[in-house]
């Protein structure tokens, strides 16, 4: 096997009392649809941040691309290739759609500490940032205030945000979180049309999404990766069935 | 690609078109104003007041640069005031009395203080900011009351207003009054310039959301300095004209109660929209120049005796009224006008 593009190494955090991320090692094969699933509060989120950098590891490690990356603050490790999207929207509500997104292209084409010329004209910005918006199916509403969307537009809003700083890994909490039938069925064809061509985290409890798309699942219960296999090898998993399957049924 | 060319540019200038008057109708009125006040027989106390509000102008809108758009509540603005006014002062006192100089030096002061200061006060966010930087004004305060040799804490009246290029050009009332003009147009276009720009966009997405953008790759704190920085600038050079002005400086320039002036004037005017900053700053003096007198004419009917006591104690009602007007007019001048504010 070639080296992972994404490996966490024996990777620990707590807050306070509560270990959230209790010793964990995952590796992620570059172009891989990787997805993490485990019940509410198993620390999903957390370990996002934690590959992402928002929040800092009390110990362990983050490869990416074979390079310890642990130390790095979020802005640095996303100009190497490592973005994100949240779980809770976030995005700047009172810029357009397009603005939005091109701002992250922006970060990544030249210098911003430039300060003549209008930024919101600059095709080279725009161009690529309404591809982004048109791969997410959110062309059409480029010029709307990114707050006025709808959820599911803002969801998918976050996605092409995300594509836009162009990630060779992009971690993914749970995009389909509070999105209708039709939105859910858009951002899983997004996926699906990315697969193969970026490194994909997905961290996601809709579970037909989950089996369809991913390559490999991992499972998180109080912090600890349970299981990591093929989806049908999880599916048929004992343990994963009682920890959290189940506990879905039933 | 053609959705952009058909969204866009619609969207954005249709929106601009709506208020870009305001601006030309209130720089129209300082290139009208002198003309009238040669004819108000009071040709001089009405240039002079004109003077100082296109200077607090200036820094009225250098603080919305950083307060309007990138939301830091600086409470230590008048300290850039104070250094622009010092750096005049202090050179004349030594000989140099070119404004080619001083403005030079008063800016680079103005930078070299909003760096440090600012790389302090910026690691902190909300009310330790404003304290912080409340602090490191109060820092140059009681310093210029220290400055025993440029006057202490009674200042020091200036022999004469700089010279430009050796030429006693700022002598006159009207040559100061445009000077100042183009100070502040050259100001207003400048930081428009800067909001619309790459750099601008950064400084308004952190203000919205700074987890966002950092999650894109950038690093708030960078921009935010250097909107500081700038913002510093533009109030030195304030402060440059201000000490021309009242040709005399003093430790008064930076007292907090300035920088809550400051604050004050650009919330009145409508944050986020620099020439909002401008008409604060003018609803602010003009009010603070004529309440006395306007108390005196609404006092029409009560006893003199009690006429002369509303007017004595015009402060008193002066508070209050900035007060109701910013809860009632949410968004200031610029909101009671319908602009649009960002
Ligand atoms: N900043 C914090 N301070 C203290 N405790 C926290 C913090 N963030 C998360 N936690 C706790 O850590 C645990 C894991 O939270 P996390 O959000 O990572 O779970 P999750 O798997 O993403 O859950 P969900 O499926 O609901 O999104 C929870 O018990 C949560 O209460
Ligand atoms: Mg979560």
């Amino acid at each position: 096997m070639n080296e992972p593009q994404l490996a966490l190494r024996n990777l620990r955090k707590a807050y306070g009392a509560l270990v959230v991320t209790d010793g964990v090692d995952l590796t992620v094969q570059a172009g891989e649809l990787h997805a993490i699933i485990g019940p509410n509060g198993a620390g999903k989120t957390t370990l996002i941040h934690q590959i992402s950098g928002l929040a800092s590891s009390d110990s362990g490690q983050v490869l990416f691309d074979g390079r310890d990356v642990t130390g790095l603050p979020m802005h640095k490790r996303v100009r190497h290739g490592l973005a994100r999207s949240f779980q809770i929207t976030s995005i700047l509500p009172k810029f357009s759609a397009l603005d939005n997104v091109a701002l992250a292209v922006q970060a990544r084409s030249g210098s911003s500490f430039r300060f003549l010329g209008d930024a919101s004209l600059e095709a080279d910005l725009n161009e690529p940032a309404m591809e982004c918006l048109n791969l997410v199916g959110l062309g059409a509403r480029a010029a709307i205030p990114a707050g006025l969307l709808s959820h599911g537009e803002k969801r998918q809003l976050e996605l092409a945000i995300g594509l836009a700083t162009q990630p060779k890994v992009l971690l993914l909490d749970e995009p389909l979180a509070g999105t209708g039938h039709e939105d859910a069925q858009r951002v899983v064809e997004t996926l699906r049309r990315l697969k193969g061509r970026i490194t994909i985290v997905l961290i996601e409890h809709d579970m037909d999404a989950v089996f369809s798309l991913a390559d490999r699942v991992s499972v998180l219960v109080y912090g600890r990766l349970i299981a990591t296999d093929s989806p049908e090898a999880i599916r048929a998993n004992a343990e994963v069935r009682s920890a959290y399957l189940g506990e879905e049924a039933a | 690609m053609s959705p952009i060319a058909e969204t866009r540019p619609v969207a954005i200038t249709g929106q601009r078109r709506r208020v870009e008057w305001l601006p030309v109708i209130l720089f129209g009125a300082f290139v009208l104003a002198p003309v009238f006040a040669a004819f108000s027989g009071a040709e001089g106390y009405v240039l002079s007041l004109l003077t100082r509000v296109m200077i607090f102008g200036i820094a009225a809108m250098s603080l919305d640069l950083i307060l309007g758009y990138g939301a830091l509540v600086s409470f230590g603005h008048a300290a850039f005031l104070g250094i622009g006014g010092y750096a005049v002062g202090i050179l004349a006192a030594h000989g140099v009395e070119d404004a080619l100089v001083q403005v030079p030096v008063a800016l680079a002061a103005s930078a070299l203080f909003g760096l440090v200061t600012g790389a302090i006060s910026l690691r902190t966010k909300g009310v330790y900011f404003i304290m912080i930087t409340l602090a490191f004004g109060q820092m140059l305060y009681f310093l210029a009351t220290s400055l025993a040799s440029y006057g202490g804490d009674d200042g020091m009246t200036l022999a004469a207003r700089s010279l430009v290029a050796g030429l006693p050009l700022l002598k006159g009332d009207f040559a100061l009054y445009w000077v100042c003009f183009v100070c502040l147009l050259g100001t207003y276009v400048l930081a428009r310039s800067i909001v619309a720009s790459r750099f601008g966009r950064v400084l308004r997405g952190s203000r919205e959301n700074a987890t966002r953008m950092e999650a894109i790759g950038f690093h708030p704190f960078r921009y935010q300095l250097v909107a500081y920085m700038i913002s510093g600038m533009m109030a030195g050079l304030a402060g440059c004209l201000l000490a021309n002005q009242a040709e005399f400086i003093s430790p008064a320039f930076m007292t907090w109660q300035r920088s809550g002036e400051l604050i004050f004037m650009v919330v009145l005017g409508g944050l986020g929209s620099l020439h909002g900053a401008v008409l604060g700053a003018a609803a602010f003096l003009l009010l603070e120049e004529f309440l006395p007198e306007i108390l005196h004419m609404l006092g029409f009917m009560l006893s003199t005796d009690m006429q002369a006591r509303l007017v004595e104690n015009w402060k008193m009602v002066f508070g209050p009224l900035l007060i109701l007007i910013v809860l009632f007019a949410r968004g200031g001048i610029m909101g009671m006008l319908g602009g649009r504010h960002e």
